[in-house]
């Protein structure tokens, strides 16, 4: 059983008169509950492939499936909704709203859903204290350090238990030992909570704590190779 | 979303307050000068209501024929009218005066000056133009100028400065800035005057009444033309001159006693007068007081032809001032309007442009387009509603300043100058209408930026540095 399945995935993008081939001919099976690394050289397609996945940009050809739910039949509003309930994104710049806590930054999504007040309450002190932030719960972004950021982050990609957590780059902007942290910290939330993870990162740290390895290289995929003994 | 909208909005304090007080010196300068303009329009009113009271009933088209004709326009039995009105269950609680008086063309004359000129006397009963002219529904801050006449001396009027400038009645009325005609006697400049002089003198005294006391001070010979045609004269004691604000006016003007009007106009004291006026408590009762006399003339006056006017019609000024004054507002409303269109925008294009990631990643987690349009939609809303509210709150700190310095000028329509007064307080009306506009005003103009940020492609978005 698979959680997505993407099928024969091409996108192209305008760059000016130029036309970049950023994927060509992309087949891939996601396993529930799997930790998969994408990688590759810079340019290789990975944030676009992400992107993909996550529903915010749409394949020139082929299809994408989540959970049985073909993407591309979605309407732009209920594929928003689709994102938001089924869908979590760590971004490279972390990307948390600047007027919000951490705890309501946790909770937006909560909202986004409609979950009941007591309940959304529950599940940001649950995260907070798992990302290891329970103090910090009224700070705004600018009074945390990169890696407090992240975990910002991590918890908010988590909150609404979404069956897919998207991470682009994720310990790009950190130093190597926070970036070690982190991955430990979603490996372990990762098994904890049962989601599956696609990362992207040419971080060798990652690469060796991934359940399932992809390589892209111009767009084109390498040979995919499930790692028998991960970590 | 009200509480990102207002934390958004104190992010960029600076720019939120600039924006702010763009519109509130906007609201500021429209509100200073509608206040002022109310000002003017219940003065104004004011003015006119004491002076010809809120509707006149008049004979059907006595407006359009009648001064070339009054005896032939005249409202005949007018105290029974009067009292009918006084009585009628529906006027009673709006009445505040009922008086009539008789308007026709004279000639006046300082005979022994060799001088004449033509006026409009207004016959009227002193006591109740008097009351009329007390009517402040307004409570503005001014003295009513009363009627100089004793009802108890039949031949006591009074004239404008401009009739007693050309009759040289200057010296005896002891008035200031009184321009005196250069003597001319060689060729005498009215000579039909001199000639009439005479005869109208001789006529004049067989007629005055002989008890009258001995004449001192400002004199002169009325002159009309009686219901039949003959000439009639009465000589005049004149108390005063005054000035009513309008030249043309101060140069035709003369007040006198109704009985000695209608003496001179139809040979007797009698039930005629040329009109009916009438003087309500408020003149947001006029439609009201209208429709019934209305009715009135229809059902129980209709053995004459009757007709009733308001104010409004009775002094075209009215209407032109202060529609002149509502097309400044109006336009002051427009100019404000766009700048507050512009600045709103700008700030809001600004704010989409900054936060262009932030949409992107809003997008992401899972708000629709919808939602982040309405994000900026509420800014501009909160913005326009706190420009509104701090915008009032300064118009009328600034409204109270400026009525407590005590500026004054003569407005138009007056002779006297007036205190400057921003007049806000209580016109709730205007302060919600002018305040709906700015917030109207201001979330239109967030409406444009917010429909661009919403539509922006998402990943374009997060790729936006
Ligand atoms: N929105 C876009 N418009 C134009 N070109 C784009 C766009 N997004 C990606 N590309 C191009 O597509 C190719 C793949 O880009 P992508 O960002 O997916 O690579 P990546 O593997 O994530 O690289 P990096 O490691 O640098 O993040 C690149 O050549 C990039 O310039
Ligand atoms: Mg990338």
């Amino acid at each position: 059983m698979s959680l997505a399945q993407l099928h024969h995935l091409s996108k192209t993008y305008a760059l000016g008169q130029v036309r970049v081939q950023a994927l060509t001919n992309v087949s891939l099976q996601l396993k529930p509950a799997c930790f998969t690394v994408l990688s590759g050289p810079s340019g290789s397609g990975k944030t676009t492939l992400l992107n993909l996945i996550a529903g915010i940009d749409r394949p020139d050809e082929g299809s994408i499936e989540i959970a049985g739910q073909s993407l591309q039949q979605l309407s732009d509003n209920a594929l928003t909704d689709f994102r938001a309930r089924n869908i979590g994104y760590i971004f490279q710049n972390f990307n948390l709203l600047p007027v919000l806590t951490a705890y309501e930054n946790i909770e937006y999504p909560l909202h986004l859903n409609k979950t009941p007040a007591a309940l959304r309450r529950k599940r940001v002190l649950q995260l907070l204290e798992a990302v290891g932030l329970a103090d910090k719960a009224q700070s705004r972004p600018n009074q945390l350090s990169g890696g407090q950021r992240q975990r910002v982050a991590i918890a908010r990609a988590l909150v609404h238990q979404p069956l897919l957590v998207l991470a682009d780059e994720p310990t790009a902007n950190l130093d190597s030992q926070t970036g070690a942290q982190i991955i430990a910290l979603m490996r372990e939330l990762q098994r904890q909570q049962k989601t599956a993870f696609v990362f992207s990162s040419h971080d060798p740290q990652v690469i060796a704590s991934a359940d399932h390895l992809v390589l892209l290289k111009d767009g084109h995929l390498q040979a995919p190779q499930p790692l028998q003994e991960a970590v | 979303m009200i509480g990102l909208a207002l934390r958004n909005l104190w992010r960029n304090q600076r720019r939120s307050a600039t924006t702010l007080l763009a519109m509130m010196i906007g609201m500021l300068s429209i509100l200073l000068f509608g206040g002022y303009s109310r000002t003017v329009y219940y003065g104004l009113e004011t003015d006119f209501v004491g002076r010809t009271g809120h509707l006149q009933l008049q004979r059907k088209d006595y407006f359009w024929f009648g001064s070339g004709d009054p005896q032939g326009y005249s409202l005949h039995d007018y105290q029974q009218l009067a009292d009918e009105i006084r009585l009628d269950p529906v006027l009673a609680p709006l009445l505040r005066v009922v008086t009539p008086v008789l308007q026709f063309g004279g000639i006046a004359g300082n005979f022994d000056a060799g001088l004449s000129k033509l006026v409009i006397v207004q016959g009227v009963d002193v006591a109740a133009q008097n009351e009329m002219r007390r009517w402040n529904d307004y409570q503005l801050a001014i003295t009513p100028d009363l009627l100089s006449m004793d009802p108890k001396v039949p031949n006591e009027a009074e004239i404008g400065v401009g009739v007693a400038r050309m009759l040289q009645l200057c010296s005896q009325l002891t008035l200031p800035d009184c321009p005196a005609q250069e003597v001319n006697n060689e060729g005498s400049p009215d000579v039909g005057g001199s000639l009439l002089s005479a005869d109208i003198a001789a006529l004049a005294t067989s007629q005055s009444d002989p008890s009258s006391p001995a004449t001192s001070g400002a004199q002169l010979e009325l002159l009309a033309a009686s219901t039949g045609g003959a000439p009639n004269v009465n000589r005049l004691q004149i108390n005063r001159a005054v000035t009513t604000g309008a030249k043309e006016l101060d140069e035709v003007y003369l007040a006198m006693l109704l009985p000695q009007a209608q003496q001179l106009l139809y040979g007797e004291p009698g039930q005629q007068v040329t009109a009916l006026q009438i003087q309500l408590q408020h003149s947001s009762d006029l439609e009201l007081a209208r429709s019934r006399l209305q009715q009135l003339i229809a059902e129980k006056w209709a053995a004459q032809p009757l007709e009733v006017h308001d104010f409004q019609t009775l002094n075209p000024a009215f209407g032109q001032i202060t529609g002149m004054f509502a097309a400044i507002f109006g336009f002051i409303t427009i100019l404000i309007s766009a700048i507050v269109l512009f600045t709103v925008g700008n700030t809001m294009s600004m704010a989409v442009l900054e936060r262009t990631v932030e949409i992107g990643t809003l997008r992401t987690l899972g708000l629709r387009r919808s939602g982040i349009r309405r994000l900026f939609v509420s800014e501009g809303l909160l913005l326009g509603l706190t420009g509104a509210g701090l915008g009032t709150i300064m118009s009328l700190f600034f409204a109270a300043l400026i009525n407590q310095a005590g500026f004054s000028w003569v407005p138009p329509g007056n002779s006297n100058p007036v205190p400057i007064t921003i007049r806000l307080w209580g016109e709730h009306q205007m302060l919600l209408s002018i305040a709906v506009t700015v917030v109207v005003v201001a979330t239109i103009s967030a409406w444009w930026p917010a429909r661009r940020a919403a539509k922006q492609d998402v990943v374009d978005a997060l790729r936006y540095v």
